[in-house]
C-alpha cells in the first residue's frame, strides 16, 4: 500500500467539543493503515496532552490514556507548539506524554512536508 | 501549502495562528474568513502586517453574502468556487484552520 | 485530478456543508473527480433523509443524494459517527436492534479506514469543518 505521511492538527481542547476524541480515532486508523503519521498540538489543542484528566464527574469518557497507547502503533511523532504552551502556562512537564517542542516556524516547515493534512 | 481561513479573525485566532506558524504560500478566505480582508478592519493590519509573505485571496461568493464585496482591501484577489478549486489543484496540500 | 472532500459539519448550523457543496460542484464543472466525500463527526447529519426545510429553503440533504446520483458519487458516512447520532441503514438497524432508518439515497455508511484510503488515493484532500 502507498504510504503518505498524514499529520492530524489538532487546535481544540478536549470534552468541551468532541474533536480532539474523533481526531485520536482518525490517527489510530491511519496508523493501522501503516501510513506516516504525525500529530500537531496548537492553540487549545495542548490541553489534550495535560496529564490528570479526571473526567468521572462529566460522565464523559476520558482519553488521556489513549495519547499513552499511541506509541504502541508506532505513532511517535507528536509536535507541540512552543508558543501555545507558554500562553497557557504549560510546560512539556504537564503533559501527558513524550512530546517534541519547537516553534511555530518550525511547525509550519512540518506541515509543508506533508501529502495530507487534516485539521481537527 | 494553500491555507483556508473560515474564521473571523476577531472571533479566534485561526489567521492569527496560521499566520505565525504556516511557511510561505497561499492563504484562502472563506465563510466568516472573509471580514478579515476588509478594510479598516484589525484583519487588514494583521494580513499587511504578514507583508508579502502569502499570497491572499478570498471568496467572492462569500463576500458578496455578507455585504462586503465592496469593502475589500487592496492586494486581495477574489476568486469564484471555480478558483478555490484552481487554488486546491495548484498547491500540493491545504490545510483548513478550523 | 482526483479530489477527496471531507466534511466534519452537519447542515444549516455551520455553513460548512454549503462551502463543501459549492466547491464539489466545481470540482466536476472543472472535469476534475471527485474520488470520495466523506462526513464525520457531526458531518453524519447531512446523510438523513427525515430532513424536512421549509419549502423556499435550500434541501441540503437531497442537494447531496441528487448530486451522488447524477455524478456516481461516493459518499461515505463515518459508521462511529452515525452510531452515535443516529444515522442508521438497513444494516445497522439490524445490528443495533433499532426499529427505523434513515440514511439518505447515495450514502454509504463504513469505516473511517474509507477515510484514510480517501487521503492516499487522492491527490488532494479539502476539509470542510468549523
Amino acid at each position: 500500500m502507498t504510504t503518505k505521511k498524514f499529520m492530524m492538527v489538532n487546535r481544540k481542547a478536549p470534552y468541551g467539543t468532541v474533536y480532539a476524541l474523533e481526531s485520536l480515532e482518525v490517527v489510530l486508523i491511519a496508523a493501522a493503515f501503516e501510513q506516516d503519521v504525525s500529530l500537531a498540538f496548537l492553540d487549545d489543542g495542548v490541553y489534550q496532552l495535560k496529564k490528570g484528566h479526571q473526567t468521572k464527574g462529566i460522565e464523559m469518557k476520558g482519553f488521556e490514556k489513549t495519547y499513552g497507547a499511541l506509541e504502541d502503533y508506532d505513532v511517535t511523532k507528536l509536535y507541540v507548539d512552543q508558543e501555545s504552551m507558554a500562553a497557557r502556562g504549560l510546560t512539556a512537564d504537564d503533559l501527558c506524554v513524550p512530546v517534541e517542542v519547537m516553534s511555530r516556524a518550525e511547525l509550519g516547515k512540518m506541515m509543508e512536508e506533508q501529502d495530507v493534512v487534516l485539521s481537527f | 501549502m494553500l491555507n483556508i481561513i473560515n474564521k473571523s479573525p476577531l472571533d479566534r485566532g485561526s489567521l492569527d495562528t496560521c499566520l505565525q506558524s504556516a511557511d510561505a504560500g497561499a492563504i484562502l478566505l472563506i465563510e466568516d474568513g472573509v471580514y478579515a480582508a476588509t478594510k479598516g478592519s484589525a484583519g487588514e493590519a494583521k494580513l499587511k502586517a504578514a507583508g508579502g509573505k502569502f499570497k491572499i485571496y478570498a471568496l467572492g461568493p462569500d463576500l458578496e453574502a455578507r455585504g462586503i464585496a465592496d469593502r475589500v482591501m487592496d492586494g486581495v484577489t477574489l476568486v469564484d468556487y471555480g478558483g478555490f478549486v484552481d487554488l486546491v489543484a495548484e498547491h500540493k496540500t491545504s490545510q483548513s484552520w478550523l | 485530478m482526483k479530489f477527496s472532500i471531507l466534511i466534519n459539519e452537519g447542515p444549516y448550523t455551520h455553513q460548512a456543508s454549503d462551502s463543501a457543496y459549492q466547491f464539489a460542484k466545481s470540482v466536476l464543472a472543472k472535469g476534475h473527480e471527485i474520488f470520495r466525500i466523506f462526513f464525520y463527526h457531526d458531518g453524519v447529519n447531512n446523510a438523513t433523509r427525515l430532513t424536512t426545510p421549509p419549502q423556499d429553503d435550500r434541501n441540503i440533504v437531497n442537494r447531496w443524494s441528487k448530486l451522488a446520483e447524477e455524478h456516481k458519487l461516493d459518499m461515505v458516512v463515518c459508521v462511529a459517527a452515525a452510531q452515535r447520532r443516529g444515522i442508521v441503514d438497513e444494516g445497522e438497524a439490524k445490528r443495533n436492534g433499532k426499529d427505523a432508518t434513515n440514511l439518505a439515497p447515495g450514502f454509504r455508511i463504513s469505516g473511517l479506514g474509507q477515510l484514510i484510503e480517501a487521503g492516499i488515493q487522492a491527490d488532494r484532500m479539502v476539509t470542510f469543518g468549523d
